[in-house]
């Protein structure tokens, strides 16, 4: 097991598949990209693939295109590269390099196609490689979907291997030697015969053109003397010493600044406007609007930031009326006409779970409904970027997980061409999805257009960030269950409504775009989850609410987990069997689900599942496979106080291969920790169609008092690598639901639990 | 008006209303303390005035009554001051973007506390992380207190 193992991934999934995609032919689809660094190569400097370049001085320069938001990427790649080129990690410069379609992201798309990620059925296997296919094609340089290492994993292996080669190559030409007698580490080639030894600077100019063989063979596992092991983050030092590397902190000669109003009402705009005052402020240099596929509204550019937040406050606007449900009962009542209609998606439907419910009697019937609000991302560093245009190109610097999709949109609002549209990738201060999206570089770029030039940042108001997210989707859930005492569940039947995330998404980012397929996110945690009984139906009902949704760290999962995970503790109380127990009930003898099993016998373990406790203490458990990681979690809570404290966590996870097990556990930590958040208080409400919520004091998350101890385990069992950054999210909310419901018999079915409970240190 | 950053007297303009953090951040181009929320809540733009942490939004420039320092001026030349050492050898980072905030928080609270507890740090350290770091936070708070101020 390890090397041989198929990377790939369960994400979203409804760009078109099938047929179209498969007319562009094969032979376009295997035509390699150019490399994106042999433009602005430098004297002495060579390339060997869009992923290594080194110079002759030394330097060695790997290339790390994916949006460092926290979860330690841009190392993990880096040491891929450093594993197979011989270097050490801080030999090496590590950049996030130009946006190019060479380095498409094929493995978030991969597996978009709607089925779970242990079918594989012939036509699973073939509708994933067509997603694959589309990515390429559209050249999509997205971080996301938890997918950054599982798509690197054979490619920058290969180009630290395939450099290596050159290297070698080229010194035993120099040399005269055999190639195969040479040895390479810490960025020399060595002669072991006679002790002579060059380093990669001194060979990499001769290397570029160097013959490889076509044979060339990654290391075993067994081998690996970086990977599999605690790294240390490149990016630390600039992290505890203040470096200027947000997008915030961009500065460029002459620069202005600015920030926008936008409409508080998504999809219309100004009905009127007075700027008067605002003009009137000395440092206020212009007022200008702005509308495009995200948003209307207008710009204060100013001398300082400060003078653009006054200048935006100053301005009268009546904005037009909400086109959508406007306030929470009308949001409410949507989701509720929606679940009453034809699904949209039913991409769990065996045997016939709702006639069997049907027919049973009352006494063995569980029903419960579950809510979820709207969310918004949160991210520390508020919505922001940089942009210069002039002499019709367009330059922007800015923290994004899309920054080929940011050319695009930002060349369609400018009406120039994507060639002529520099994108300039900073680090991010959070992402967790917000930061796949185009409003705010866009919103530069228009800006841009009006100051002559002179570059331009701009920077939103923490509550202008609030108020205009892509939220997470407001959802609920009906089910029921035919219960045996004492045994699995003979027939489930969950249907859940939510508006359709890839619809908004594609809808403001595409626009002539027709999204195809199912909504895959919709059910995504409910439907493709260890679950093996002879009648079972889950199906998403899309709710028609026009309130932008998007891309929430573990997206679908991040409901369906809680909704899941809640039911089937309730299911198991109600049936008279150990939570832990009754889910091991549910996966029947499919091996496949051997990885659940795994962590779920792990987490019990760790955390001494069972074991009797104090009266208002207790233990909750949760399991969910997403993006391919099958994670196990225990929260131990103790509500004796009154308030509820959250004492202690402890998972298990099953992603096949842990590249960093460091990292990997603080992602774990970090994903549990927003997962808390949101369960904590966390809830967006409308009144006439605006979010009222604003800043920290009214949408806050968790605090350091109140966070817990963590305990994480791997297992490296599964067939398939899974992702990292957002898998400990989904498991999190309904295990500390399960907690609270065993230390205070509350049964937790809504969002935010401050519904229904307090929690200690808020 | 003048101010004392990092040991550096500084001359700027800046309206009476403007508060320190933007007069840091857009005037006198001092990038280390970050905009995070604008009302004191989060603690991404602390900074220390004579050595006591404050929120730099939520003041205004011309009320700073002492020197200011910011997280580029804790360290001496190379070296790194110990709080940001714990915070390496801890790996406490993840996005980053609050840690400056959170290191200049340990620095003044380990200056009146030399040994805290777990009371106290909870205390003292009420800046957010949207990453969720609490946990290497404690710890390197530990481990500064453990080595030579």
């Amino acid at each position: 097991m390890g090397i041989g193992k198929i990377a790939r991934r369960t994400f979203l999934g409804v760009l078109a598949v099938g047929a179209g995609v498969t007319a562009f032919g094969y032979w376009q689809y295997r035509r390699p990209y150019d490399n994106p660094l042999d433009e602005g190569l430098g004297d002495g400097e060579a390339t060997f693939n869009p992923f290594v370049k080194i110079a002759s001085d030394g330097t060695m320069t790997v290339i790390t295109p994916r949006a460092e938001m926290g979860q330690g990427v841009q190392t993990t790649l880096a040491a891929l590269v450093a594993e197979e080129l011989d270097v050490r990690l801080d030999q090496l410069t590590v950049e996030h390099g130009p946006p190019s379609a060479a380095y498409y992201n094929e493995a978030m798309l991969a597996e978009g196609a709607p089925f779970p990620m242990f079918e594989e059925s012939f036509l699973a296997e073939f509708q994933r490689g067509a997603m694959t296919v589309v990515s390429k094609f559209l050249g999509l340089q997205v971080t996301g979907g938890s997918s950054s290492t599982i798509d690197a994993f054979g490619k920058m292996r290969e180009a630290g291997c395939a450099a290596r080669h050159a290297l070698v190559a080229a010194a035993a030409e120099r040399w005269g030697v055999d190639g195969a007698t040479l040895q390479t580490g810490e960025g020399r080639v060595t002669n072991p015969s006679n002790g002579e030894s060059l380093s990669y600077g001194d060979l990499a100019v001769a290397a570029a053109s160097a013959e490889v063989p076509r044979d060339m063979v990654l290391r075993p596992r067994s081998d690996w003397k970086i990977l599999g092991r605690p790294a240390e983050r490149v990016d630390l030092h600039d992290k505890v010493t203040g470096g200027r590397i947000f997008g915030i902190d961009v500065e460029l000669p002459d620069m202005l600044h600015a920030t926008v109003r936008m409409s508080p009402r998504f999809g219309v705009g100004a009905e009127t406007v007075d700027m008067t005052a605002a003009l009137a402020m000395p440092s206020v240099r212009d007022v200008v609007p702005v509308d495009s596929t995200t948003g209307s509204g207008f710009a204060v550019i100013a001398e300082t930031t400060w003078d653009a937040f006054k200048g935006a406050e100053a301005l009268d606007i009546a904005w037009g009326q909400a086109p959508y449900p406007a306030d929470d009962a009308a949001i409410t009542a949507a989701l509720e006409t929606a679940i009453d209609q034809d699904p949209a998606t039913a991409l769990m439907d065996k045997g016939d779970a709702s006639g069997a419910i049907d027919a049973a009697p009352a006494a063995e019937v569980l029903e419960a409904r579950y809510q979820v609000p709207y969310l918004a991302h949160a991210c520390m560093e508020p919505m922001n970027a940089t942009a210069r245009f002039r002499d019709g190109k367009l330059e922007i610097w800015t923290g994004t997980q899309a920054p080929g999709i940011v050319a695009i949109a930002a060349a369609r609002q400018l009406g120039i061409e994507t060639e002529d549209v520099t994108v300039n990738v900073t680090h991010l201060g959070g992402g967790f999805g917000r930061r796949g999206e185009i409003d705010y570089p866009v919103y530069a770029a228009e800006v841009a257009k009006h100051t002559g030039g002179r570059p331009v940042k701009v920077t939103w108001t923490r509550e202008e960030d609030t108020r205009h997210d892509t939220y997470r989707p407001a959802a609920l859930g009906q089910f029921r269950a035919k219960l045996r005492e004492g045994a699995a569940a003979e027939a489930v039947e969950m249907k859940i409504a939510a508006p359709s995330i890839m619809k908004s998404v594609i809808a403001r980012t595409f626009p002539d775009m027709s999204a195809m397929g199912p909504d895959k996110t919709l059910t995504d945690g409910a439907f493709n989850q260890p679950v093996m009984i002879e009648n079972h139906l889950v199906s998403g009902h899309e709710a028609d609410i026009a309130i932008p949704v998007g891309f929430w760290r573990s997206v679908g999962n991040s409901f369906n987990g809680f909704f899941h995970e809640g039911f089937m503790d309730e299911m198991a109380v109600a049936s008279g069997v150990d939570p832990l127990e009754y889910r091991l009930a549910m996966m029947g003898d499919d091996p496949r689900l051997d990885p659940a099993r795994g962590v779920l016998r792990k987490v019990a373990e760790m955390s001494d599942w069972g074991a009797a406790m104090p009266q208002g203490t207790g233990k909750g458990v949760a399991h969910v496979v997403s993006f391919g990681t099958w994670t196990a979690m225990v929260v131990q809570v103790d509500a004796r106080g009154g308030d509820i404290v959250i004492e202690k966590v402890w998972c298990a996870a099953d992603p096949g291969e842990v590249l960093d097990p460091r990292i990997f556990t603080d992602q774990i930590s970090s994903a549990a920790i927003y997962g808390f958040s949101s369960a904590m208080g966390q809830e967006l409400t409308f009144v006439e169609g605006e979010v009222q919520q604003g800043n920290f004091w009214d949408y806050s998350f968790m605090n350091g008092a109140q966070c817990p101890e963590f305990e994480v385990a791997f297992l490296e069992t599964a067939k398939h690598m899974g992702g990292a950054g957002e898998v400990g999210t989904p498991p999190a909310i309904p295990a500390l639901a399960n907690a609270i419901y065993a230390a205070t018999g509350e049964r937790l079915r809504e969002m935010p639990f401050t519904r229904k409970v307090t929690f200690a240190n808020a | 008006m003048k101010l004392t950053v990092n040991g550096t007297e500084r001359e700027l303009e800046v309206s009476d209303d403007m508060p320190l953090l933007w007069a840091l951040r857009d005037v006198l181009d001092v990038k280390g303390p970050k905009f995070g929320c604008g009302v004191a809540a989060c603690g991404a733009c602390t900074v220390l005035i004579d050595g006591e942490p404050v929120r730099s939004c939520s003041l205004p420039a011309v009320d700073v009554w002492g020197p200011v320092t910011t997280i580029e001026g804790i360290g001496e030349g190379e070296t790194l001051h110990r709080v940001q050492q714990a915070w390496m050898e801890h790996q406490v980072p993840q996005c980053g973007y609050c840690q400056s905030g959170q290191i200049l928080a340990a620095v003044a609270l380990l200056e009146t506390t030399p040994q805290p507890n777990d009371e106290d740090i909870d205390a003292a350290m009420t800046n957010l992380c949207r990453c969720g770091t609490y946990p290497k936070i404690r710890a390197a708070i530990k481990s500064a207190a453990k080595m030579e101020a």
